[in-house]
């Protein structure tokens, strides 16, 4: 073996133990910023981190006599990830949600209400379990509040800073239905919602810039029953760690107030990440009446059906079959293949097999050393050559990670690459005279090699590679040594 | 001289704008102090642009068929860099940066704007006494008032400060304004002129529109007014205006129904008074001798429109002026945190109507009480809609009053606000189905006070409604 | 005339709109919503259920613009009108509280 295998999941999700007899219930919703050039109903420029309160129009800022004007490319992107999430796409309607906040401009929001654009949908997670999908609707994103002094916290500021660069950036709301029972498919479905959104080019969903933010419906009852219990909404959830947290301790907290008395009331709650607890967001007194009506200002969305039916014709290949298709192309394991699909180099991969490359070798290359956001210039040509030249002994491993970064770099002919390098495949008589030489300097160690148990020898055979690495500077290949040392002790 | 022989006459060099401009501010200065049509008067940009227009015409450039005409622009569409406080104390001293479309097309129309005119408190309200700077005063009679909530253009035109006047109406505030102040004003059908940049009431009610002292200049404004608009997504995309086009061709076989629920029929809206009731009457067999086929014809609906208007209207205000919340623009009472800053601050800056409204649409719009009032009157808008779609297969036009009375005295409803709802009971139909209407002076009331005659259409017939009127007003 | 709202629903309706009432205000309010209430008597007594809501004159659809950037407002231009600026953002009171 010349590398270990990647780690693709770093820590593995322990599921908590909720007491006996409870079972969780969860809704997903999740906000993904669409990937447009301009935010939803103006033309300012739709980015992240610009100066603050530079990307501001009359119309984002809620001035007095704006109108918005409906995004068409937002409106396709949606679009899109409705029928990737197999969803019907409905005649449909803007609302306004009405309540107060001053990162607001307009103090309501524009977002869709009983008739949104995408509904009835679903996902299928990497294990096979079916999430419904409730709907999957437009909306307009709000400003950003800075809270100052009381470390952060919301509700110790002693003031607040708000920019609107974000206000009116266009999201989809994808709502899950209140089918989720585990926190580790609350994850999984998070992580394969974001890799469908990827893949249709919807959105970059990077979690950490808030392109993508998940709120949480829990809920809990008892085994076996079909009820529908009170449920808190948890916001402020900002990584998947955090999310399998704040759903544990929430429906603990539940638990707790089910078997002590009435049960939770219903309301919005704050997941606090340092504390590791949720906080109610807000008073009960504001009860939530937000007024929906139909938006005047804008007009239906009608889309005709040949619109759906070419977005259906254009839908690329979604991550589940794509996986499939590159684990049967290559062999690789479901963590490596998640890993390239995600990345999109699953193509890349499947073309560098087909030209001949070696199926694990070339997954094994990619997954570890391919982990960067241009890989533009190396084709699938000179990646199969390259990956060839590794199985053939002509490159070392270290060697062609060497080789790889110059075909990302520059691009061209992986032998030219390794020939500019001075990388030649060694001579085996030089190597096997080198092995003599070796052996006749530590009699001990080869005596443990050839008459030691299994893990002797495999000891042993390390030490001996790991001197002719250090004699030829890394150019000898481990396999062609391990292939000599065996010959040795068998002739 | 009319606003036509005017741009006339500067686009042939024969007038200086500048001298009309002056002219005009000069009578403005005189007895806008009395009257309060203005909240501003920008006597200083307005010579400006017109020595500008001065120096094109003498360098033989192109001016604009408005060219040197002085506008009167009301106070809730924006002007950029120029105060725009819809008359309301929670913006005053802010400063819009932008223009509104309509704006933007006079001023390459030509039209010089000379400021800025009353209005009720964010357009809410039928005499301009709901102002935070103060009442304005009608023309022919200043103990009256001069209706709303244009009532600061239409008094502009009336008294002649300006030939031209730009209003809203959401209700009939074009319309009503111009009744009582003797001078032509006109609702267009919804969505032919632009809103972007008039401070919302009621979005899906809110139209822009012109006020003139005769109908020929409100056609001529109308039509550089009237297009699409591609930042306001309810604005029709191939609408022309013809207004001008079709003035003198009369009525002769055009059919015109007169609505017996708005001209005192039985089972009618109440209140009508009976001096209007004559001059409409008399409209009415005007156009007949022109050779108009005229019969009587019943819209049920439309008796229901108060109602259904007073849930609508309020409702979508009390959206549109949440964003008055003291964090972005305009006036922010201080308190100790967001909300309370926000309460004292709304609560310092709307007037009694405007929170009247807010509370109605908000409570109109809120659980429980949606199905009953706002989605009820939400059908109600259907029925009209239908109701008046089966008319119109008889009839081109129809006629009616503008208002049940002539001008009213400066505070006599101001104490009963049903008392002055009561007042758009005539003109709230037309903007319930968003379709066009005109008021032309038609003659005097009891009092002596002017009466105005309202023209109906149907949607995207604005022409017809001025084709109309220049026989009414040929005969008064 | 029958009570057409309540002195309580006054007040929690002004609590949604961010009012204050005095005390005055709200009896008075209680009375002149009431009575618009109590006009509007007749359309909320109509049989209209098999009657399509209208919320809009227009019979528009599918109004959208092309997703091209256009240029934003300057930055000094708009914290100029605000009340408190404060490093190019707007200052507020502590929020309390998030959002719904
Ligand atoms: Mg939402
Ligand atoms: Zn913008």
């Amino acid at each position: 073996m010349s590398e270990p295998a990647p780690a693709a999941t770093p820590e593995t999700p322990v599921e908590p133990a909720l007491p006996e007899g409870w079972e969780l219930v969860v809704g997903l919703e999740v906000h993904v910023e669409l990937d447009t050039a301009t935010k939803l109903f103006c033309g300012c420029v739709n980015r992240f981190g610009s100066e603050p309160n530079t990307n501001v129009c009359p119309t984002c800022l809620g001035l007095p006599g704006s109108l918005p004007v409906m995004n068409e490319r937002a409106v396709e992107l949606a679009m899109i990830l409705g029928r990737a999430l197999g969803c019907q796409v409905n005649r449909s309607v803007m609302a306004r949600k009405n309540y107060f906040y001053p990162d607001m401009p307009k103090d309501f929001q524009t977002t869709q209400y009983d008739q949104p654009t995408n509904s009835e949908g679903e996902l299928e997670l990497a294990d096979g379990f079916v999430v419904g999908v409730e709907r999957a609707h437009i909306e307009e994103d709000t400003g950003k509040s800075v809270h100052v002094g009381g470390g952060g916290r919301i509700n110790e500021a002693v003031y607040s800073l708000v920019d609107y660069n974000r206000a009116g950036v266009p999201l989809i709301e994808i709502v899950s239905k209140p089918d989720i029972r585990t926190i580790e498919h609350a994850r999984n479905y998070v992580e394969e919602l974001r890799a469908i959104v990827v893949a249709t080019g919807v959105s970059d969903a990077r979690m950490e810039e808030g392109s993508i933010r998940v709120d949480a419906n829990v809920s809990v009852r008892r085994h076996g029953s079909s009820e529908l219990r009170t449920r808190c909404e948890i916001k402020n959830i900002n990584s998947l760690r955090s999310l399998g947290r704040a759903i544990e301790h929430e429906a603990l907290r539940q638990i707790d107030l089910w078997t002590t008395g009435d049960g939770p009331q219903q309301q919005t709650r704050h997941w606090d990440e340092d504390a590791g607890r949720t906080t109610p967001g807000r008073s009960k007194e504001d009860a939530d009446d937000y007024r929906y009506f139909q938006e005047p200002d804008l007009v239906p969305l009608d889309p005709a059906p040949a619109t759906i039916a070419a977005i259906d014709e254009a839908m690329p290949p979604l991550p589940a079959a794509r996986r499939a298709t590159l684990r049967a192309a290559t062999g690789a394991d479901i963590d490596a293949v998640r890993i390239l699909v995600e990345r999109g180099q699953d193509a890349l991969a499947i073309a560098a097999v087909e030209a001949g490359a070696d199926g694990a070798k070339t997954v094994t290359r990619l997954v570890n050393d391919l982990a960067v956001d241009d890989w533009s210039k190396v084709d699938a040509e000179s990646l199969a050559a390259l990956v060839q030249m590794e199985s053939n002994g002509e490159l070392s491993a270290s060697q062609a990670k060497q080789v790889l970064g110059d075909l990302l770099e520059q691009g061209g002919d992986p032998a030219a690459h390794a020939a500019t390098r001075g990388f030649e495949a060694m001579d085996t008589t030089e190597l096997e005279s080198l092995l003599d030489q070796l052996i006749d300097d530590s009699p001990g160690e080869w005596s443990r090699y050839c008459g030691g148990d299994e893990g002797d020898r495999k000891k042993m055979q390390g030490f001996f590679t790991g001197r002719v690495m250090k004699a030829t500077r890394g150019q000898a290949d481990g396999k062609v040594v391990a292939q000599l040392l065996a010959k040795r002790s068998s002739s | 001289m009319s606003a036509i022989e005017t741009a006339v006459a500067v686009r042939a060099g024969e007038r200086s704008a500048l001298e009309v401009v002056d002219a005009h501010l000069e009578l403005i200065a005189q007895r806008d102090p009395e009257l309060h049509a203005f909240n501003l008067v920008t006597a200083e940009s307005a010579r400006a642009e017109a020595a500008a227009i001065d120096s094109r015409v003498s360098a033989g450039e192109a001016v604009g068929p408005l060219a040197g005409v002085p506008l009167a622009v009301k106070d809730n569409m924006c002007t950029k860099g120029v105060p725009t406080t819809c008359s309301s104390k929670i913006l005053e001293g802010w400063r819009p940066p932008y223009d509104a479309t309509v704006v933007t097309r006079l001023r390459e129309a030509g039209a010089v704007s000379v400021g800025k005119t009353n209005l009720d408190e964010f357009a809410m309200g039928s005499s301009t006494e709901h102002s935070a700077f103060g009442p304005t005063r009608n023309p022919h009679d200043p103990s009256k008032v001069p209706g709303g909530s244009s009532g600061g253009s239409a008094a502009s035109v009336a008294a002649g400060f300006t030939p031209l006047g730009i209003g809203s109406d959401t209700g009939g505030s074009i319309r009503q304004p111009a009744a009582f102040c003797g001078v032509v004003g006109m609702k267009p059908t919804y969505g032919v002129v632009s809103r972007y940049g008039l401070i919302a009431f009621a979005s899906s009610l809110d139209q822009i529109g012109p006020f003139a002292a005769d109908v020929a200049d409100a056609a001529a404004l109308f039509d550089v007014i009237a297009g699409h608009d591609p930042l306001d997504s309810t604005s029709i995309r191939d609408f022309t205006p013809t207004a001008s086009a079709m003035l003198d061709e009369g009525v002769d076989g055009l059919r015109i129904g007169v609505v017996k629920e708005l001209a005192g029929g039985p089972g009618g809206v109440p209140g009508l008074a009976a001096d209007v009731l004559a001059r409409t009457a008399e409209a009415v067999e005007v156009l007949a001798t022109a050779g108009a086929l005229v019969d009587e014809v019943s819209v049920p609906s439309s008796t229901l429109g108060l109602s259904a208007y007073y849930l609508v209207a309020p409702a979508e205000a009390s959206s549109n002026l949440a964003r008055y919340d003291g964090v972005r623009y305009g006036l922010r009472v201080d308190g100790p945190t967001t909300p309370e800053m926000t309460t004292a601050t709304r609560t310092a800056g709307f007037g009694p109507e405007v929170k009247r409204r807010i509370m109605l649409g908000t409570y109109a719009l809120s659980a429980g009480y949606y199905d009953a009032f706002y989605g009820k009157a939400l059908k109600v808008r259907t029925m009209m809609l239908s109701d008046f779609a089966r008319v119109y297969e008889d009839f081109d036009v129809l006629v009616a009053p503008t208002t049940p009375t002539t001008a009213f005295e400066l505070g006599a409803r101001t104490q009963d606000p049903l008392t002055m709802y009561v007042n758009d009971v005539c003109t709230i139909p037309s903007n319930l189905t968003g379709h066009p209407a005109i008021s032309v002076p038609f003659g005097v009331g009891d009092d002596g006070m002017p009466v105005g005659v309202q023209v109906l259409a149907p949607a995207l017939h604005d022409a017809q409604t001025f084709r109309v009127a220049a026989v009414l007003e040929a005969a008064s | 005339m029958a009570e057409r709202l309540t002195r309580d629903e006054v007040v929690h309706v002004a609590r949604l709109a961010r009012l204050e009432l005095a005390e005055d205000e709200i009896d008075r309010f209680t009375q002149q919503l009431g009575a618009i209430l109590e006009h509007a008597a007749d359309v909320e007594a109509l049989e209209v259920t098999d009657v399509e809501p209208t919320s809009h004159p227009l019979p528009l659809s599918n109004v959208m613009r092309a997703d091209v950037v256009s240029e934003s407002l300057d930055r000094d231009d708009v914290m100029a009108q605000a009340p408190v600026p404060q490093d190019g953002q707007f200052r507020v009171p502590p929020v309390l509280g998030e959002r719904p």
